[in-house]
């Protein structure tokens, strides 16, 4: 009887699993549907589901009005730069909050993460005039560094919490063995590290990738990412959605893909440390 | 060249001082043990040596020049951790040859040095393999072929057998005895079992709350323990105390005797009592006897079998030559 309840039970539980799963995933498929419609069966009512005139004529469209590999080509400059930034600044600080903790490290790593909590359009206001000043505004240098700058409590934490799994011992065994500062870490700390630094990386590309507060608010035309693609076809003059789910179709391509092919490291650097 | 002098050192972590002032000299060569009860502070003491730790104040010197302010690195010590502290992503002759790298070696030096300590130390066919597929003692000896390949001035063993099981541990600590009687080299190894001090040292640090309570040959520490707490710490079983009437006979606070110093028997002795628990080992018997006005049992250690159960009457005789004398604060009296 036992093995007949738990069969039950193993059934509603994947059942139920699909089922939050194809809701959280409904908006994107729902996007893309929408994407190969036209604009009068993108706003049919009832909605049509996949029984319509699938076209690719949105697509011609929108690559046609808008260059999609400039916005592409920004999009993996910021997102890919402000990532490599943290890493490089990431790696040495969580090192030392891991490895040589002060009474105050823990403060610190609470007021990083609470400058999380603060609303970004709280400092919209300074960092645009500090852009203005320092000729950032429109720049994919400048947004690469406020990416950069508001994922780096996260950047850090993660790390940090990588790192700490890490035996100490081995740290020092290397600093026994004559490795300097450096090469412990390059060497040593690094390689072993790599599982959650890769795990890092991709997290904070999709983040990076998926910003659009600051994107949108400090670029306008050259240094414009795919979030100002997307924002481009949702104007207030016309309905057009069929042609901005087109561009976020296109938009999102890339980042889902990458996602896709690294779910399994993303879901272990995720749950790292969380069961011992 | 090995010799270490540690003068007037401290180390204090925040307002709590672990060791205080203290002075020691290891000479060129020497076995040394640290040994004592968990948080004696004799690990930190190793740690201090290492360079892993700074010290509070006082000076560490190795082959006389002070090296108190010296990194870990540029000491020339090499150490064998608890953990075996192994790279896990490197190879085991990557792992050998950590050390030789950073000093810069060429490769074809590197590897024919690798393989020497190798074929030492039983790893020539596992110098492949990752730390990960071998068992605890082979990545212990992985651990010291790392330490031996750099040919450090010592070797520094922090509880090195402590994550071996018991038949492991009686071979690794063998092997490390050879390996000290071949290399000659300077060895400082901190243990709290006194069993693994007493076959492997030249010379005994007994620590407590970061005080050395004795320096001596293990066989000077086992006669003539100048306290109590060595007394007790050293030898195995446990030394027996006694006080009251039983030491003021003898003109001291209490006395103590070892379990290997007391004869047996059914008829007459100086001390009268009843079997508790007793072992037999076949090489040994040990008798727990509870005697009257001493609360913990005597413990008896007897060659051979006797013929004593449980609840039978015993009379117990301490050899008077064998009788060590403490006065009210624990200090041996000669």
């Amino acid at each position: 009887m036992a093995r007949a309840v738990t069969t039950r039970r193993k059934t509603i539980n994947t059942i139920a699993a699909w089922a939050i799963g194809l809701l959280i995933f409904f908006p994107i498929l729902w996007t893309i549907l929408t994407s190969f419609k036209t604009e009068a069966q993108a706003i049919n009512d009832p909605p049509l589901f996949f029984f319509f005139d699938w076209t690719l004529e949105n697509y011609a469209i929108v690559q046609e009005r808008s260059d999609y590999m400039r916005y592409l080509w920004n999009s993996v400059i910021i997102a890919g730069g402000s990532t490599l930034l943290g890493i490089v600044i990431g790696v040495p600080a969580a090192w030392s909050m891991a490895f040589v903790p002060s009474k105050r490290t823990k403060d610190i790593l609470m007021w990083m993460l609470s400058t999380k909590m603060l609303p970004a359009v709280g400092v919209l206001y300074p960092i645009y005039l500090l852009f203005i000043k320092l000729g950032l505004l429109d720049t994919r240098f400048g947004l690469t560094i406020v990416l950069m700058l508001i994922n780096l409590p996260i950047i850090i934490w993660m790390l940090y919490t990588y790192f700490k799994e890490i035996p100490g011992e081995i740290l020092e065994a290397a600093r026994m063995d004559g490795a300097t500062l450096k090469e412990e870490i390059l060497y040593i700390l690094t390689p072993m590290a790599i599982p959650g630094i890769a795990s890092t990386v991709l997290l904070n590309i999709i983040l990076a990738w998926n910003e659009a507060f600051w994107t949108l608010n400090l670029t306008a035309a050259k240094a414009a990412p795919l979030t100002a693609f997307i924002a481009s076809y949702s104007s207030p003059e016309g309905l057009f959605y069929a042609k901005l789910s087109a561009a976020s179709t296109m938009a999102i391509a890339p980042i889902l893909i990458l996602g896709w092919f690294s779910q399994k490291q993303l879901v272990r650097g995720l749950t790292f440390g969380a069961v011992k | 060249m090995g010799q270490i002098t540690l003068k007037q050192i401290t180390k204090s972590f925040g307002d709590v001082q672990v060791i205080p002032p203290l002075d020691l000299q290891i000479n060129d060569g020497e076995f040394v043990v640290f040994v004592g009860p968990s948080g004696c502070g004799k690990s930190t003491l190793l740690r201090l040596i290492a360079g892993l730790e700074d010290t509070t104040s006082g000076e560490i010197d190795i082959d006389g020049r002070d090296a108190t302010e010296v990194p870990p690195a540029k000491r020339g010590l090499a150490m064998v951790f608890q953990s075996y502290a192994l790279y896990p992503h490197m190879s085991v002759r990557k792992n050998i040859a950590f050390p030789l790298r950073m000093a810069g070696l060429d490769k074809n030096a590197q590897n024919a040095k690798v393989e020497a300590a190798a074929k030492v130390l039983n790893l020539t066919d596992y110098l492949d393999r990752r730390p990960g597929q071998l068992s605890g003692g082979q990545r212990q000896r992985v651990a010291i072929g790392r330490a031996i390949v750099r040919e450090p001035a010592a070797f520094l063993f922090d509880e090195p057998l402590s994550n071996l099981d018991a038949a492991l541990r009686v071979n690794m600590r063998l092997e490390i005895s050879e390996l000290h009687q071949t290399l000659k080299t300077t060895m400082i190894y901190v243990t709290h079992d006194q069993v693994e001090a007493m076959t492997m040292a030249d010379k005994i640090v007994v620590l407590q709350a970061g005080i050395i309570e004795q320096v001596g040959t293990p066989l000077e520490l086992y006669h003539t323990p100048r306290n109590k707490f060595v007394a007790g710490f050293i030898g195995s079983p446990k030394m027996n105390f006694l006080h009251g009437s039983y030491s003021s006979s003898h003109g001291a606070e209490s006395i103590g005797v070892r379990p290997e110093h007391i004869s047996v028997s059914k008829t007459e002795g100086i001390w009268k009592g009843v079997v508790g628990v007793s072992e037999h080992l076949g090489s040994d018997t040990f008798l727990y006897v509870d005697i009257e006005g001493v609360n913990t049992p005597i413990t008896v250690r007897s060659t051979g079998e006797v013929g004593f159960r449980h609840g039978d009457e015993i009379f117990l005789t301490p050899d008077p030559e064998k009788i060590h004398r403490f006065d009210n604060q624990g200090l041996r009296i000669s």
